[in-house]
């Protein structure tokens, strides 16, 4: 078991960066010209490093499997993006930002890049405001804030509930922008498939373009992946359907270390599961639980005469509910972190109090009312309106709720047919974000030379557990203000390389083994579609490996998986051909890796005797039901070599090194 | 509910097309439109046949990859919501469903309902950005206020999906919803303004030569448009351009 060198600079915690960035090497932009960088992913993480490696002069070639890059999911993030500006003056500080970081990642995250990632974020403001990104501004003309779980102050920038889309459109404008120039030629609807190493380092991909199936290799002298989360190995959850981990898998199987897969967040707030025949989950912002309140029956009976339809939770009294949250955390509240909130909402329902009517009874109520009531007293009280009758108030205050999540109610009504307006949302964990990814070091490059992963593709800044309005947030550092810094100490040395040839054995070598994957795959023709296999997986990932765990279930998980991955290769059934634009056959290629590293997370889970953030083992609580840390033992980054079967990965830490930060056992009560 | 389904099948862009008939049992009122489709398709593959290619993925309304046109509509049945928002209860058991892809000379059919929608993204590379050096050596980001109601409006334009149901409402295919919220986007924020003559006249022109229509103000994108992107955005385009031309 090798130890992992972080490459932390030295010096004191505020000046790691700044000493850091004096001290890289940089190449001058004429030899920028001769440098080409690939990037995999066109998110908020490999979009605005596509569109600053351009600007500052080196080739780009950018690729997704979207039919154009403002696809890609950060768009789908809601809630918005924490900096640490201070503008509303309730004390935040780069500090404060990131001791509460460290501290909502359970103390599993490295001092130094948090510290970074909270030192750039007031500059990702400042930059998003210049590209023309229309946060919501006050009538001052200034911008506004809201707060988030985990934290005590308002740092979160926002645009409704749209804040992902916005902050993507503007890196995809800059994109754009480079497109125009021919700085970045863009790759639409194309997957990578393999990485392509040569004498140790990354000098290339191949991709499959999937409108065409034709096979092509591509070189670079560096190649950057930031192609999101794995989210999709439990099949159900708020990723896109096409969000894979295939890229990050390859390089994994290239020999890229992958770490912490264990830790996956497990959103509070997303709408329940209705059915056998449901595809993909929904999230509700977090930014909900501002104004929402949450809640079950406080009597088994009531919630049993929710589920049946026989009571409406307006029919409750206010005595007769749990508002849990609150009653279990008075100083955070219904703004607890995210894994305390569906750990929380886990255990009430496990308790019998769930008030869902699906096969699972599994759900809590997200409650407006009393917003609705306040926010109407409050315009009320501003428009002169004395002794307003009870419907003026909440006419007044469904205003300001509309104005506030109109997107998020609407959405809501949709999918379910209620009106959160009138009636509680019905809300239940689902998987969201994964914090456990690629490792890399602090220039973002991994264990293969020339290889760097960036945003959620990577392990690097959350811990075991990820704070709302922290990924998008990460995303635009790596990609605007750090990769674009620490890739060109690492390109100087190419810049009397020259073009990198792609007819040569190494590429031959790697072509071969992606174009011999898809025969098998499309030759298998055996008797079940590629969903029935994801599905199976998805099971086995929620029963066992999902928001709690134990050691004999992840023995089972491991086994399971092994054996579903076999029958997958003996069963599955792919129709049409490689040729063609063909979805059953990209979706084959990516739940295959997906049942790879199923195995390795169960495995990382089960290794793991501790409970931290997101990952929950239920030997290891305290009386009260809260995570138990091991910081004796496990206070380390789990990175595992792959060898060639997920059963058999090596793993090799990185030892957590806590220098100014006291660690502390979490407490939001 | 039980269902029938009229699907418009085409191998490639180079083939000629047509409309299929399958059914579909036992769909759930809750499940959505999209995963209507996915139990059809997963019945076609379990029959030997080829599944229906059809744009998707958020699935939660706002990536804009999803399309179709159903029953003659894009995005269907229901205001201000794509098809991955539609839900089946919206239909009724024992209906027959028209399913086919978006129709636009600029949008070529690649598979069955899968179009290229790419034209969007060149109209955005002639001028959809403020041209900033992403170096972060901006300034504050307050050093600037924005009126609250034009920091609304800009936004209330740049929430477009770009999924081209404007298009394929429009009896002429005109893309200029779709332009001219990038349009009415920047022309609203001071950082925008600057370049405003350049972006407007140089995305009119990518929009006609990629052989988008012109706009007959007959309104049907606002309508059929899922982010309820306003008319509004046309007119103000066309002031845009009109300024812009007699500069």
């Amino acid at each position: 078991m090798a130890t992992l060198d972080s490459k932390a600079p030295q010096g004191s915690l505020a000046d790691k960066w700044t000493n850091h960035k004096n001290n890289i090497r940089l190449v001058n932009p004429a030899n920028k010209r001769k440098i080409d960088v690939i990037v995999v992913g066109t998110g908020l993480a490999g979009g605005s490093a596509a569109a600053t490696l351009a600007e500052l002069g080196y080739n780009v070639k950018a690729f997704c499997y979207q039919d154009s890059p403002r696809r890609a999911h950060s768009i789908a993030a809601q809630g918005g993006i924490n900096a640490a500006k201070n503008y509303q003056g309730d004390g935040d500080s780069v500090y404060r930002l990131f001791y509460d970081t460290i501290k909502g990642g359970d103390y599993r995250s490295r001092e130094a890049n948090v510290y970074r990632l909270a030192e750039v974020s007031a500059n990702i403001i400042d930059q998003c405001v210049a590209q023309g990104v229309p946060f919501a501004r006050d009538y001052g003309g200034l911008l506004d804030n809201r707060s988030f779980g985990g934290v005590l102050v308002s740092r979160t920038f926002y645009a409704k509930g749209q804040t992902g889309q916005q902050l993507l459109l503007g890196a995809y404008s800059a994109m754009n922008r480079q497109i125009a120039k021919g700085k970045i030629a863009m790759y639409n609807r194309h997957e990578m498939l393999d990485v392509v190493l040569v004498d140790g380092k990354a000098r290339g991909i191949i991709a499959r373009n999937l409108i065409t199936g034709e096979i092509e290799r591509h070189s670079a002298h560096a190649v950057v992946i930031a192609s999101g989360g794995y989210g999709n190995v439990f099949f159900l959850s708020t990723n896109a359907m096409g969000s894979n981990a295939t890229a990050a898998w390859k390089i994994h199987k290239r020999g890229a270390y992958f770490a912490n897969p264990c830790y996956t967040q497990i959103h509070p707030t997303c709408i329940p599961v209705h059915g056998e025949q449901q595809s993909k989950l929904t999230l509700m912002s977090e930014s909900l639980r501002n104004d929402g309140r949450i809640w079950v029956p406080k009597k088994l009976e009531d919630a049993q005469a929710v589920r049946e339809g026989k009571l409406k939770p307006t029919d409750i009294p206010e005595e007769d509910r749990d508002y849990y949250l609150e009653r279990r955390y008075p100083s955070f509240g219904n703004l607890v972190p995210r894994d305390v909130a569906s750990r929380a909402a886990k255990e009430r329902c496990d308790a019998g109090y769930g008030i869902m009517n699906n096969s699972t009874k599994e759900g809590v109520f997200l409650d407006f009312a009393s917003a609705i009531e306040r926010y109407g007293n409050e315009q009320a009280h501003i428009q002169g309106i004395h002794n307003p009758s009870k419907e003026k108030i909440t006419a007044l205050g469904e205003e300001v709720i509309a104005s506030k999540y109109g997107n998020l109610f609407d959405m809501y009504q949709q999918i379910t047919d209620d009106n959160p307006y009138k009636t509680p949302m019905k809300i239940y964990p689902a998987v969201h974000y994964t914090m456990g990814g690629i490792w890399v070091d602090y220039n973002l490059m991994t264990t293969v030379p020339g290889l760097y992963s960036i945003g959620e593709a990577n392990f690097s800044d959350h811990g075991a557990n990820r704070l709302g309005a922290s990924a998008l947030m990460q995303g635009l550092a790596d990609g605007y203000f750090v990769l674009p810094y620490t890739i060109g100490d690492y390109l100087a040395d190419d810049i009397r390389t020259g073009p990198i040839p792609t007819d040569t054995p190494e590429f031959d070598e790697a072509e071969k083994n992606v174009t011999e994957g898809i025969q098998r795959l499309i030759n298998n023709k055996g008797k079940h579609s590629v969903d029935y296999f994801h599905k199976k997986l998805g099971h086995i990932m929620w029963n066992k490996v999902g928001m709690a765990r134990n050691a004999r279930g992840l023995t089972e998980a491991i086994k399971e998986i092994a054996e579903l991955r076999e029958q997958f290769w003996k069963e599955v059934n792919i129709p049409g051909t490689a040729d063609e634009f063909n979805q059953e056959l990209e979706k084959a290629g990516r739940v295959a890796d997906f049942l790879e590293l199923g195995e390795l997370f169960a495995r990382d889970a089960l290794e793991r005797n501790e409970s931290c953030g997101g990952h929950y083992r239920e030997e290891y609580q305290t009386e009260e039901g809260e995570a138990r840390r091991d910081d004796e033992n496990y206070t380390y980054v789990a990175a595992w070599e792959y060898t060639g079967k997920p059963s058999e990965a090596i793993l090799h830490k990185e030892d957590l090194k806590f220098e100014n930060v006291e660690l502390k056992t979490r407490s939001y009560k | 509910m039980n269902l029938t389904l009229k699907i418009w099948r085409q191998k490639n862009a180079n083939v000629k097309g047509g409309m299929e008939t399958y059914k579909v049992e036992n769909i759930s009122p809750d499940s959505s439109f999209l995963e209507m489709l996915d139990i059809l398709n997963d019945q076609l593959i379990n029959e030997g046949k080829e599944p229906v290619a059809f744009d998707h993925d958020c699935r939660e309304g706002i990536c804009g990859m999803c399309s179709l046109q159903i029953n003659g509509e894009p995005h269907g049945p229901g205001r201000g919501i794509t098809t991955c928002q539609l839900h089946m209860r919206k239909f009724r058991d024992g209906d027959t469903i028209y399913i086919e892809p978006f129709r636009a000379k600029a949008f070529p059919v690649i598979k069955d309902l899968v179009v290229d929608r790419t034209a969007f993204d060149r109209i955005q590379h002639a001028g959809g950005y403020i041209s900033v050096n992403t170096s972060g050596n901006t300034q504050d980001a307050n050093a600037i206020p924005v009126e609250k109601e034009k920091a609304d409006k800009a936004f209330d334009a740049a929430t477009c999906i770009g999924c081209g149901a404007c298009v394929a409402a429009c009896k002429n295919a005109s893309a200029m919803l779709f332009t001219s919220a990038k349009v009415s986007q920047f022309a609203l924020l001071p950082q925008g303004r600057i370049e405003a003559t350049e972006r407007v006249q140089n995305m009119v022109k990518q929009m006609d030569l990629e052989g988008f229509g012109n706009c007959t103000n007959t309104g049907a994108c606002e309508i059929e448009c899922p982010k309820g992107i306003s008319l509004e955005n046309i007119a103000r385009m066309n002031r845009e351009y009109l300024k812009a031309s007699v500069k």
